[in-house]
């Protein structure tokens, strides 16, 4: 196990610092120009030549690497112009909002889509099963921001249900006292229930529009395997040999089908993270994708760079936690390793 | 500026504010009460730094600064259509008791018991640091403090502590009010200079996070992208002690929500929104609505007049006879906005800015000046606009587009990202746009000198050059430093009819700047700066 983890972290240097050098190149060939942007409306050709020095961009492109680089080495990321913080900060207390959210969507989306995939797929051709076809089908046309809009409305506006789209906690509450940066753990360890009651309200939403996007890939992945196991030999001999429905169906079938349903949630985990950006957007989430985009708009190169190196590590980990799950749920993953 | 006011009004503050201080403060949990004093606005976007000296920072972060800081003086509120608005021509002290204008200087006196919210008083070596602070650091600070002939740390002298003068470099009628714009705010420099490094001298670091001034407000929390909380300074001696003890700024990108949050009665004041919803809130009518024009500011659509076709006047007079003005006020602002266009053909010409073309739509009249102009085969040329601001500017470009066409000028619109725009519009290339210039000072000079002057600033878009235009404009700046009213009306008249006729760029019209407020809001003031001043709201 110690062996795979660590051929599995070697494996993921390079492609490391292959993003750190395309997204530094990535960033400057960008069109806008950092220092006139920020020179503000009223700037002269000069406020902007005195801006683009004091920010370094007068050097040349491999000073500015080197620059960067060393930067780095030392655990900084850099400092974002349109919001005036280390980004090194500012990921560290966006990311757990982010991720936060997502898990909760994802989360959410699991338990609705793989009991409904098992059933689809143990009824196929039933009402069920259509009824599956159906909601997963609108889950994946649906735009993420449109059915996070139609939810606000509905939700929020018309019936009065939810709270206003205001981001993780209502105005004239105070975050708990950070030590996951998640809201709702945290506020649990404070025994804080009103806030995490708060907190909760505010999650429901936004985690609710997540999960009907991921809803349908996962419910149609397990409907699928299970399909493709339930039809195959050792299930006819279970069957045969008068297993119960349950045993057949859960303890063989079920933890068979499971390996490509994992692949699916890795894939279906940074879906999320990319549809997280326009979930943000509609509810106020001060999460890392806002953010990023915000940089990217402002060509404010900093977050950027740091927003992908964090993504790339995630990256890496969660498919780390991947190939160990396939590990733990067939053994013969783990031999091929 | 009259002296006898200015004593009267800074009396009457300081009563004001003795009074205010007597209150007891109110502590409840209770959230209905807690919401009672706090004021919940909302936005699309924040501040990127708190301090406007700081590297670009944007606009919103002038709100900040000005809610947090104090100047040596500011202007009387006056009324203007029904929404209380700046006085540009009278000024009052803020920080400042007594202002004394000689001939070459102005001395003011500062109000003795002002102190910064640490509790240090405010004496004259903070005065004259933060404005070195504002002529030193160069970029946008440095620039405005120029545009009212403030450019050097020698102008600034502290004669004792609580004297200071300002020497002037040459007489400019531009000097007084620029010492009341945003950017020379007072710092506590004592505070700012502890927190400075050998790198950063001047403490830009410190005060982009922190607030440092002697203002109505401070910034207690700021979650740069999220949120910005304020907190009342009880000791402010600025003005009356605001009624409002915490303003809470929440960046909400949705525009729907917004309005979804306003319409629930959960927010308390949106800056800003689509037209066509605040349109519609004025309808309904469950909303405070304000729409104030921008002072000093214009939509327009420029010209580069130094390369074909538009170098030929009269294809840019054909260009301002097929532009649909009228559709553009209805379809793309809603009719919020102040036409520039369609003045009678005999209306005179007036000392004002800005003022309406006599330009209206006749393509007839266009497809004529065309084939005059021996473009009668048409012209194939790009249309550009800012995407930051799509939201206008697309619409205009498509029913721009569409007329031009019909009068053989046909145009590819060409979107140009937000952080690219200055770029784009500083090469001064791009043939054909639309872009908004608005003005901090309200004079027409100003505007005009930024605008048409041949010194060819990055205002002149159009790169317009004309020798007639500068006699005009460096007459009614001199006109005005020695207050010689007829040549000043005479020359702003010329600039104006020769700015119309020689049409380099168009006036569309005067945009709004418009705030949606709950009922129970009152208070609301316009300022030049267009943002919201926290200190005379107040709620139930």
């Amino acid at each position: 196990m110690l062996k795979l983890l660590g051929s599995r972290l070697a494996t993921a240097v390079p492609s490391l610092i292959g993003v750190v050098i395309v997204t530094f190149l990535l960033t400057r060939v960008l069109p806008g120009d950092t220092a006139a942007y920020f020179a503000g409306p009223a700037a002269t050709p000069q406020a902007i030549a005195e801006i683009r020095t004091k920010l370094g961009l007068d050097k040349s492109l491999p000073a500015q690497f080197a620059d960067y680089v060393s930067a780095l080495a030392h655990g900084d990321l850099g400092s974002s112009l349109s919001t005036g913080q280390p980004v090194a900060t500012e990921i560290a207390s966006r990311l757990p909002a982010s991720a936060e959210l997502t898990l909760a969507g994802l989360v959410l989306a699991l338990l609705i889509a793989v009991p409904f995939g098992i059933i689809a797929a143990v009824r196929q051709g039933s009402w069920i099963d259509h009824a599956c076809r159906i909601i997963t089908t609108a889950g994946v046309s649906l735009p993420v921001f449109f059915t996070g809009l139609l939810l606000v409305y509905v939700f929020y506006f018309k019936l009065g249900w939810a709270p206003a789209p205001l981001g993780r906690l209502d105005v004239f509450f105070s975050a708990p006292e950070t030590v996951t940066g998640f809201y709702l753990i945290d506020s649990l360890i404070a025994r804080d229930f009103e806030t995490f009651r708060a907190a909760l309200a505010q999650l429901a939403v936004p985690a609710i529009t997540l999960a009907i996007f991921a809803l349908a890939p996962i419910a149609r992945m397990t409907r699928a395997s299970m399909l493709a196991v339930l039809s195959s030999e050792f299930v006819r001999t279970a069957k045969a040999a008068g297993l119960t429905d349950y045993t057949v169906i859960i303890t063989y079938a079920f933890r068979n089908a499971m390996l490509p349903v994992v692949t699916t949630l890795g894939m279906v985990f940074s879906f999320l993270l990319g549809a997280n950006v326009l979930v943000e957007k509609v509810f106020a989430w001060p999460g890392i994708g806002s953010y990023a985009v915000e940089a990217l708009i402002t060509s404010d190169y900093a977050p950027v760079q740091g927003f992908v190196l964090a993504m790339a590590i995630l990256y890496v980990i969660l498919n780390l936690l991947i190939d160990l799950a396939y590990g733990i749920i067939d053994p013969r993953a783990r031999s091929e390793a | 500026m009259n002296r006898r006011e200015f004593m009267k009004s800074a009396s009457a503050t300081a009563v004001a504010s003795g009074a205010g201080v007597a209150a007891p403060a109110v502590f409840s949990p209770a959230k209905a009460q807690a919401r009672n004093e706090t004021l919940l606005i909302v936005s699309e976007s924040g501040p990127n730094n708190l301090d406007i000296h700081g590297v670009g920072t944007n606009v919103p972060g002038y709100e900040a600064s000005w809610n947090t800081y104090d100047r040596l003086i500011t202007h009387e509120m006056t009324e203007k259509e029904g929404v209380r608005y700046y006085d540009r021509d009278k000024l009052k002290g803020e920080l400042a008791e007594d202002m004394n204008i000689g001939d070459m200087s102005v001395t003011f006196k500062l109000k003795k018991n002002a102190t910064f919210q640490d509790g240090t008083p405010v004496t004259a070596k903070d005065v004259k640091w933060s404005l070195d602070r504002a002529v030193s650091v160069g970029g946008f600070p440095t620039f405005q403090m120029k545009a009212g002939s403030l450019e050097k740390p020698e102008q600034f002298v502290v004669v004792d502590d609580h004297t200071v003068r300002v020497d002037f470099l040459r007489k400019d009628r531009l000097t007084i009010p620029d010492l009341a714009v945003i950017v020379p705010c007072v710092i506590n420099s004592e505070l700012v200079k502890k927190n400075a490094t050998e790198k950063d001298p001047w403490g830009l670091e410190y005060t982009k996070q922190n607030t440092a001034g002697s203002g109505a407000y401070r910034v207690t929390k700021w979650t740069p992208g999220t949120e910005v909380i304020f907190e009342r300074f009880d000791d402010w001696k600025g003005g009356p002690l605001p009624k409002i003890k915490r303003v809470i700024w929440r960046m909400v990108p949705s525009a729907g929500n917004r309005r979804a949050l306003m319409e629930r009665g959960d927010a308390d004041i949106s800056y800003d929104l689509p037209n066509k919803d605040f349109v519609e809130l004025k309808q309904a009518g469950k909303l405070n609505i304000t729409s104030v024009p921008y002072s000093n500011g214009v939509q327009y659509i420029g010209m580069n007049v130094k390369s074909p076709p538009f170098d030929n006047p009269k294809v840019r007079e054909a260009v301002a006879y097929a532009i649909p003005y009228e559709k553009i006020m209805e379809a793309v602002l809603y009719g919020l906005g102040r036409p520039m266009f369609g003045a009678p053909a005999d209306a005179a010409t007036k000392v004002a800015w800005p003022q309406p073309t006599k330009f209206k739509t006749d393509l007839a009249k266009a497809k004529q000046l065309m084939a005059e102009a021996g473009y009668a085969g048409g012209i194939d040329t790009t249309l550009s606009f800012d995407l930051g601001f799509a939201g206008v500017n697309e619409p205009i470009c498509v029913l721009l587009q569409e007329n031009l066409a019909q009068i053989g000028i046909k145009t590819t619109i060409n979107k140009i990202p937000g952080a690219n725009w200055r770029t784009e519009l500083n090469k001064k290339v791009l043939p054909l746009y639309t872009n908004v210039f608005s003005g901090w000072l309200d004079y027409p000079e100003y505007f005009f000198f930024w605008c048409y002057h041949g010194s060819n600033s990055v205002f002149n878009t159009m790169s317009y050059q004309s020798a007639a235009m500068d006699t005009f404009i460096d007459g009614a700046r001199a006109a005005a430093a020695s207050g010689d009213k007829a040549a000043y009306d005479t020359d702003v008249k010329g600039m104006v009819d020769l700015a119309f006729a020689d049409v380099p760029r168009i006036p569309l019209y005067q945009p709004f700047v418009n705030v949606a407020m709950q009922k129970n809001i009152t208070g609301y003031e316009y300022w030049f700066h267009r943002r919201l001043d926290y200190r005379a709201f107040q709620k139930g």
